[in-house]
């Protein structure tokens, strides 16, 4: 059977990459999908704790999926916004979203 | 299990989903005529609503679905004063829905007011991290399309986009944190789990990634660089609701989640709000000093606020709640009152909020340019009226804990804030203007949303009863 520490390199490799993506990318559906990495991450982390240290309880397991729901819905609202601006100024760079500053 | 407990606990959050239904019908199926009469009727309910469920029917403490759902009578006076403020909130709106391009989609603003109202609802009486997630995020995905309301305008998609993707960053960061204090404690349940925190080193990397979260919706200074942008572009209603009752809600909420939750790591999370105390204070202060736009300078102002807020979160006790929840209330009224007027002036004269507008405000339209200056003395904390007395108490809660120099950085830093809230009252009432604001009436709603707010500056301070009847309910480590 995989070890639980596996499972976890992964979901904190998840996480990472998710900062960094959202960080570095400069374009508004690549954080989107940075921001994605980051929820996706926290998910295996519940239902891995779930299923190895906790196995009687389900607590986790629910947590996880209604942080699937919250975060589809999250993410509707956010590409609708992000729709919003391509008709305000045909792109969706990030640079361009600079007119209010300090 | 006994139905008739819901309704008995749970009234507040029934009631206010079945308004937020009913508004959501009476827009489908009104007509041009009920569509008018929409602003009268959901500022009736509102206020029917606050009336009804201000005061605690129970005094003791319960809890329903097996530990998910709390209910406090502390609870109840937060919830109230929530209500309340949307309440001002909706009264100061009216004139800018009446615009033509957000009259049509006027009952959208009263659901996503309400439905953010509800989710903080949730937040504060949960008794499980799931309850607080779900109801974290009701508070903020609504508010995403708030912000983004003006949607022909580019500051408002753009703000929208500001604030969606940060609250989207910082709940990935919280629930981090919060997978990690399942994993190590075994259970979400918040009365359950203190039995499990102990400190070790994945539970202190926890409870800075939760702090994470929570700081981004209070927008403390680490965290706060979607506030100043969220804050100007947004509509200005959004943006007096998003800076009083939003703030609020996740202040509370911190607080009772860092009493119930992480009471044995009580130096760690001091130590971490010390630290972001200061830098919110001093840091905003900085920034307010050189911002030219109202709607940015009062964002930096919130900010420095919220961080005297966390000063009654960092004492822990009792005292320290009911300064909180007092504090809120007088932060409330004198933060609606400054951005009712801004809303007013904006709405009166095509759009003007930068500093330099306001010259000579008083010349001709010496009320709201009063009413402004009084506003802008409580938040500074000037003595007879309000927020001296709130600052008083919530100086005096972290003096009691020790936090002598953190008391006194923050009582240095409230001189600072004197000086830029000065600025805007020089504007209005010394430097002289050729041609300033036109004299403008505004509409029956909005002066009546004033003159409560008005009042509330003036009497909260000096009616001592208020302070009394929330400290009968307050509960600290």
């Amino acid at each position: 059977m995989i070890q639980m520490e596996y499972y976890l390199i992964v979901s904190t490799i998840m996480m990472f990459v998710g900062i960094y993506g959202f960080l570095t990318r400069r374009n508004l559906l690549a954080m989107l999908i940075a921001v994605e990495l980051i929820l996706n991450s926290v998910d295996i982390n519940f239902v891995v704790f779930n299923r190895f240290l906790f196995p009687g309880q389900l607590e986790g397991f629910f947590f996880s999926l209604f942080a699937i729901g919250i975060s589809a819905a999250e993410t509707a609202v956010a590409i609708a916004i992000i729709i919003n601006i391509y008709r305000n100024m045909r792109n969706i760079q990030v640079r361009n979203l600079d007119k209010m500053k300090w | 299990m006994d139905y008739s407990a819901i309704f008995s606990y749970m009234y507040t959050e029934i009631a206010l989903a079945g308004i937020i239904v009913a508004a959501l019908l009476y827009d489908l199926i009104a007509g041009k005529k009920g569509r008018r009469a929409f602003h009268g009727i959901m500022c009736t309910v509102l206020l029917l609503f606050t009336a009804g469920t201000a005061f605690p029917f129970h005094k003791e403490t319960a809890s329903i679905f097996g530990g998910m759902y709390v209910y406090d009578p502390m609870y109840v006076i937060v919830k109230s004063v929530l209500a309340a403020g949307t309440l001002i909130v909706f009264l100061t709106s009216d004139s800018w829905l009446r615009k033509e391009d957000t009259e049509f989609k006027r009952g959208e603003f009263y659901v996503l007011t309400l439905s953010t109202l509800l989710g903080m609802d949730f937040m504060v009486s949960a008794g499980h991290f799931l309850m607080f997630f779900i109801g974290l995020e009701l508070a903020s995905v609504p508010m995403a399309c708030l912000v983004a309301f003006d949607k022909y305008k580019h500051n408002s998609a753009e703000a929208g986009a500001k604030y969606i993707l940060s609250a989207l960053f910082a709940s990935g960061l919280m629930l981090y944190g919060i997978s990690f204090l399942y994993g190590t404690t075994g259970t979400l349940y918040f009365d359950d789990m203190s039995a499990g925190i102990n400190g070790s080193a994945l539970q202190i990397l926890a409870l800075v990634f939760f702090f994470t979260g929570l700081g981004f919706k209070i927008s403390l200074v680490p965290f706060h660089l979607w506030t100043a942008d969220t804050y100007e572009g947004a509509p200005t209603s959004v943006t007096s609701y998003l800076s009083v009752v939003s703030k609020a809600a996740a202040a509370f909420s911190l607080m009772v989640i860092l009493i119930k939750v992480f009471a044995p790591m009580t130096e760690y999370w001091q130590m971490l709000l010390y630290i972001v105390i200061v830098l919110s204070i001093t840091v905003a202060n900085l920034f307010a000093i050189r911002q030219k736009n109202l709607k940015r300078f009062l964002a930096f102002s919130s900010i420095s606020q919220a961080g005297y807020i966390m000063l009654a979160v960092i004492s822990g006790t009792p005292y320290g709640m009911t300064s909180l929840v007092f504090y809120v209330l007088v932060y409330m009224v004198a933060n609606l009152a400054a951005f009712g007027v801004i809303s007013a002036v904006e709405q009166n004269s095509g759009g003007k909020v930068g500093m330099d507008d306001y010259n000579g405000l008083y010349r001709t339209n010496p009320k709201l340019a009063v009413i402004m200056m009084l506003a802008l003395f409580s938040l500074a904390g000037i003595p007879p009226f309000a927020g001296f007395f709130s600052k008083f108490f919530i100086f005096a809660a972290a003096f009691d804990q020790g936090f002598h120099v953190l008391v006194f950085i923050a009582l240095i830093n409230t001189v600072i804030s004197l000086y830029y809230y000065l600025l805007v009252v020089k504007a209005m009432f010394i430097t002289p203007n050729e041609n300033p604001v036109a004299p403008f009436r505004s509409d029956r709603s909005t002066r009546i949303g004033l003159v409560l707010c008005l009042a509330g500056i003036l009497a909260l301070g000096i009616a001592s009863s208020v302070f009394d009847g929330i400290s009968l309910y307050s509960f600290g480590l």
